[in-house]
């Protein structure tokens, strides 16, 4: 199973990110913004963490106009698979690959700790490790996760069962205590927070194993 | 020819910028404030003259880039 590691001007979780699935037994490449392509026979796409071209304008709007988002965004219309985390969430709106947008967090202070996260659906590949209704300690980082849909938008999510993880305690004002969404055909999966930062024991738990274990599995099988 | 883009958030979706800043001003003893908004402003200097054809250019510009049209709107002034 291959996946590509996407690499921005900024980004700054893409390594762990990367060790994250090679640890679930993904072959991963890291592949640099101004490439035009990706690797051939890539299945996963993974858009990591960071402040990607500083924040300029929006998060994550400028690096949805690079060259490689359009082969992201190709990879995905073809029906492969993308990852984006935390910025890379941010990054996924922008490209339209995900609905709503991730504003600045209501209480306007960046929030970086760890915060319980509710499974709301094992329904897809990337939660396909976990019991729906499980309970997670994942960290958070960010100054804009304030996921944003408006009330039509946020019922279709429900109707189509689309929410992957929710917030036990809401750290950013996000409707609908949203942390993580799915697109869909359920191949796409933005998340603010950050599984790949709970892979080691050493760095404070494993939840976010599953993600990955599931993930990788599910491809490998595929 | 000049473009000034202006940027807010849409009427309904939260600022918490905007309110940050009332209870700043509230702080400082300005009564009376009841809502603040914030948002940005793009100044674009333009090679052409034809208003018409910036106009559009702008917009598209606006609709693919300078403005998340989930939750911001954005208004063109020329010059």
């Amino acid at each position: 199973m291959k996946a590509a590691v996407i690499v921005f001007p900024g980004s700054n979780c893409d390594r762990d990110m990367a060790v994250a699935l090679r640890a679930a037994g993904a072959d991963v490449e890291m592949v640099w913004h101004k490439d035009a392509g990706l690797p051939r026979g890539v299945d996963l796409v993974a858009v990591p963490g960071g402040f990607s071209f500083g924040d300029y304008l929006r998060c994550g709007a400028i690096a949805a106009q690079s060259p490689v988002c359009r082969a992201v965004i190709d990879h995905v219309h073809k029906g492969g698979y993308a990852l984006g985390v935390c910025n890379g969430f941010q990054v996924l709106t922008e490209t339209g690959l995900l609905p709503g947008a991730l504003m600045r967090n209501a209480g306007i202070r960046f929030v970086c700790r760890t915060v319980p996260l509710t499974v709301a659906t094992a329904e897809s590949d990337f939660t396909r490790g976990y019991a729906k209704g499980a309970e997670l300690q994942i960290p958070v980082a960010h100054h804009d996760g304030n996921y944003f849909v408006d009330a039509p938008t946020l019922e279709r999510l429900r109707a189509e069962d689309r929410i992957a993880f929710t917030y036990g305690d809401n750290p950013n004002g996000s409707t609908g205590d949203i942390a993580g969404v799915l697109s869909e055909n359920r191949r796409v999966l933005g998340m603010m927070p950050h599984p790949e930062r709970a892979v080691d024991a050493g760095h404070g738990g494993t939840d976010g194993r599953g993600l990955f274990d599931g993930l990788v599995g599910a491809l490998v099988a595929a | 020819m000049k473009a000034r883009v202006q940027v807010m958030l849409k009427t309904g979706v939260l600022d918490p910028q905007g309110e940050a800043i009332r209870h700043a001003l509230g702080a400082l003893g300005f009564d009376g404030v009841e809502g603040v908004r914030q948002g940005k402003v793009i100044e674009l200097d333009l090679a052409g003259e034809d208003a018409a054809a910036a106009e559009a250019q702008v917009t598209e510009m606006c609709e693919k880039l300078l403005a998340n049209t989930v939750i911001e709107s954005y208004k063109i002034d020329l010059s």
